[in-house]
């Protein structure tokens, strides 16, 4: 073999650099379309969001939005609703659809899908529509009183709607999908001879369930968490719905102050904090998801 | 904890026979085991061999306790372990995929059955690396299991499988996914660390070969039967029925025909003069390639060989032996090998030739004849 090579110098070397160089090029040009609608859709509105934010009433740059969010008690309540429900929501997901992930992963194939379609169906109908419906289900007449009355559960109608409990109903139905799907690919992909290596060393199945099965679907788990709990973070309409004007989260606020005082800087504000609140958290998440990776091990 | 496994009886590292009768299990209408009696003995090496679906994966399954049969019963010496669950059995298992859990190091893989057991942290530290020695693996633990190789994992698994010293060891096809030259070095390997351990040893595998460098005896097993329960020279010298025959090493089957008086004919070919057998059952003549040789048809005594005479149809070079088919009358093709050594080259073989095939009377096999194959 010749050490050194030069430029040009191989059967058809330049040939099939230039076919290299096109197949780059053709790979950019498919990428194009994303990019500008990535600058446009995204880059732009939030640049955009953030300049407003630091402009004060006299159309001059001020920090007076960012003063009054830490002067008014209201806004540190709103932050304090926001991460108080979001972080709830996220742990009744979690009790409600790990379980519910580990039935669908037990069922055979064909099962597992009639049970999954159950439990997408809710996606393909408008939120809207089914924050209402948990509305009428719920409310002091709803089905629900009327039902567990009937059959002497409780004798006065329990307030289900217009506060947190409905909040949380009507969150938690609407993001466990979200936490069920990653939640269950991390299931599917255990083999079922690690659990009956488990069982044959000797683990009794609540200690293969914890040793084994836990820590193998815990990454899973916390990347369907997250999800879940950064989309409650700036969830507005079942809130505002079934909050009832009591459970005041970041993005009702926001349309609160927009609809009463127009107030694009203040609004701005707000949003920009939530931005950088979600960010932060995402960042740490995935601090800790690394040292999840090493505790638990990758998949 | 109650699950905990008395650490007592998991010291004795002495073997334990099993002992299976009358073991059922069904899926739907057909038989995955056909009431299947088995012994296995103290301390052997026993292989479970068969084609796919033939109940061997079924049986090893049944031992360890992930199936449920229909009926039978199953013993580990006197103890019978039919209804105990799979973590009170209290035997060793390496499975096909190795099954090591990938979120835990090689030491800690091999620490876990002796943490379920409560062994003390510095016995149990002291035993995986032992065990890890054994395995020639020693140093390693750190690593994770993904850094490893298949050989390496394969190892690993071992390692786990004895570290708790079970007096009953089993293995489903534990080398299928290595290549053939580590396979045939896992083999010796694992030979010499039965050895070494004394454990009852159940080994599951399709590989006629496997089988027979390994076991001290082999069980062949067709469609939830056991058809024949013998040592590796028996079965292939031996084999009692023509599934054994064809399953194990290679051999030509040539129907025989009987006079009545005891002498059996293949065509013109005396083949045994003095067959006890009642008159009513058909019979083969089973020949294994490589004890064919070609001679001189005029100076053999036939007496003591039987000389094939017919038409050489096709060669095959294949490196430590050559293949060959003669055909004989016609109408049968008779299969033999031959060594590729200077000497036997020198008389190497062309298509057409006109050949006699020699072959020892004490080599010759005769099996019933059966209609199932």
């Amino acid at each position: 073999m010749n050490a050194s090579v030069s430029e040009g110098e191989g059967l058809n070397e330049k040939l099939l650099k230039n076919q290299e160089v096109q197949e780059q090029r053709m790979l950019l040009g498919l990428a194009t379309p994303a990019v500008l609608a990535v600058v446009a859709i995204i880059v732009i509105p939030v640049g955009w969001l953030f300049y407003l934010s630091f402009l004060g009433k006299d159309g001059g740059f001020s920090l007076e939005n960012y003063q009054r969010m830490i002067e008014y008690k209201s806004y540190a309540r709103t932050f304090v609703t926001t991460f108080q429900v979001s972080i709830l929501t996220t742990i009744i997901c979690i009790l409600i659809g790990y379980p519910l992930a580990y039935f669908l992963a037990m069922l055979p194939e064909r099962l597992a899908g009639f049970f999954m379609l159950a439990v997408l169906l809710p996606f393909w109908t408008s939120l809207l529509v089914r924050t209402y419906a948990w509305l009428v289900l719920l409310q002091k007449n709803g089905i629900l009183n009327d039902f567990a009355m009937s059959i002497g559960l409780w004798d006065t109608p329990l307030k289900l709607v217009h506060n947190l409990t409905g909040t949380l109903i009507g969150m938690a139905h609407i993001m466990l999908p979200f936490l069920v799907l990653p939640l269950y690919g991390s299931m599917k992909k255990i083999q079922r001879d690690l659990m009956y290596a488990a069982s044959n060393l000797g683990a009794s199945p609540v200690q293969a369930f914890w040793k084994i099965y836990f820590p193998l679907t815990a990454s899973g788990m916390v990347a369907g968490s997250l999800i879940v709990f950064v989309l409650c973070l700036g969830f507005y309409v079942t809130p505002a719905v079934l909050g009832g004007g009591r459970v005041v989260m970041v993005a009702t606020q926001i349309t609160a102050i927009l609809e009463n005082q127009f107030d694009w800087g203040a609004a701005s504000a707000l949003g920009v904090v939530l931005l950088v609140a979600t960010m932060i958290i995402l960042v740490a998440a995935t601090k800790l998801m690394k040292l999840d990776a090493a505790l638990f091990g990758k998949q | 904890m109650s699950s905990q496994i008395d650490s007592q009886s998991s010291e004795q590292s002495t073997a334990l026979p099993i002992h299976i009768n009358g073991l059922v299990k069904r899926y739907g209408r057909m038989y995955a085991l056909d009431h299947v009696d088995l012994e296995v003995k103290s301390g052997e090496f026993l292989t479970l061999l068969g084609p796919s679906g033939s109940g061997k994966t079924t049986l090893l399954m049944a031992i360890a306790g992930f199936n449920r049969p229909d009926a039978g019963s199953i013993k580990f010496g006197d103890e019978e372990v039919i209804l105990k669950p799979p973590h009170k059995r209290n035997v060793g298992m390496v499975f096909q995929s190795y099954a090591l859990f990938p979120h835990m190091t090689v030491a800690e893989n091999v620490a876990f059955p002796l943490k379920l057991r409560g062994v003390a942290e510095a016995e149990t530290a002291e035993r995986a690396e032992a065990a890890l020695k054994t395995v020639q693996l020693d140093g390693l633990g750190g690593r994770d299991i993904e850094q490893l190789s298949g050989g390496q994992r394969q190892r690993v698994a071992l390692a786990r499988a004895f570290v708790f010293r079970p007096r009953i060891l089993l293995m489903d096809e534990p080398l299928s996914a290595l290549d053939k030259k580590l396979r045939e070095q896992m083999q010796i390997e694992l030979k010499h660390l039965h050895q070494q351990l004394g454990v009852t040893t159940v080994y599951v595998t399709h590989d006629q070969r496997e089988a027979l460098t390994m076991s001290d005896r082999i069980v062949v097993i067709n469609n939830g039967k056991l058809t024949q329960i013998d040592t590796p020279n028996n079965i292939y010298n031996h084999p009692a029925n023509a599934f054994v025959a064809d399953f194990i090493g290679e051999s030509t089957m040539l129907p025989l025909t009987h006079d009545g008086s005891g002498k059996l004919y293949f065509e013109d070919y005396l083949i045994k003069a003095d067959h006890k057998s009642d008159a009513a059952s058909a019979w083969s003549l089973v020949i294994r390639p490589e004890r064919l040789f070609v001679t001189d048809k005029e100076a053999i005594d036939p007496e003591k060989t039987i000389a094939f005479s017919g038409v050489i149809r096709e060669f095959v070079f294949q490196g430590e032996t050559a293949f060959a088919l003669m055909t004989l009358n016609d109408r049968h093709n008779l299969a033999f090998r031959f060594g590729t050594d200077s000497a036997s080259w020198q008389n190497a073989l062309q298509p057409g030739d006109m050949v006699s095939l020699g072959l020892h009377r004490s080599d010759v096999i005769i099996i019933p004849q059966d209609d199932d194959l």
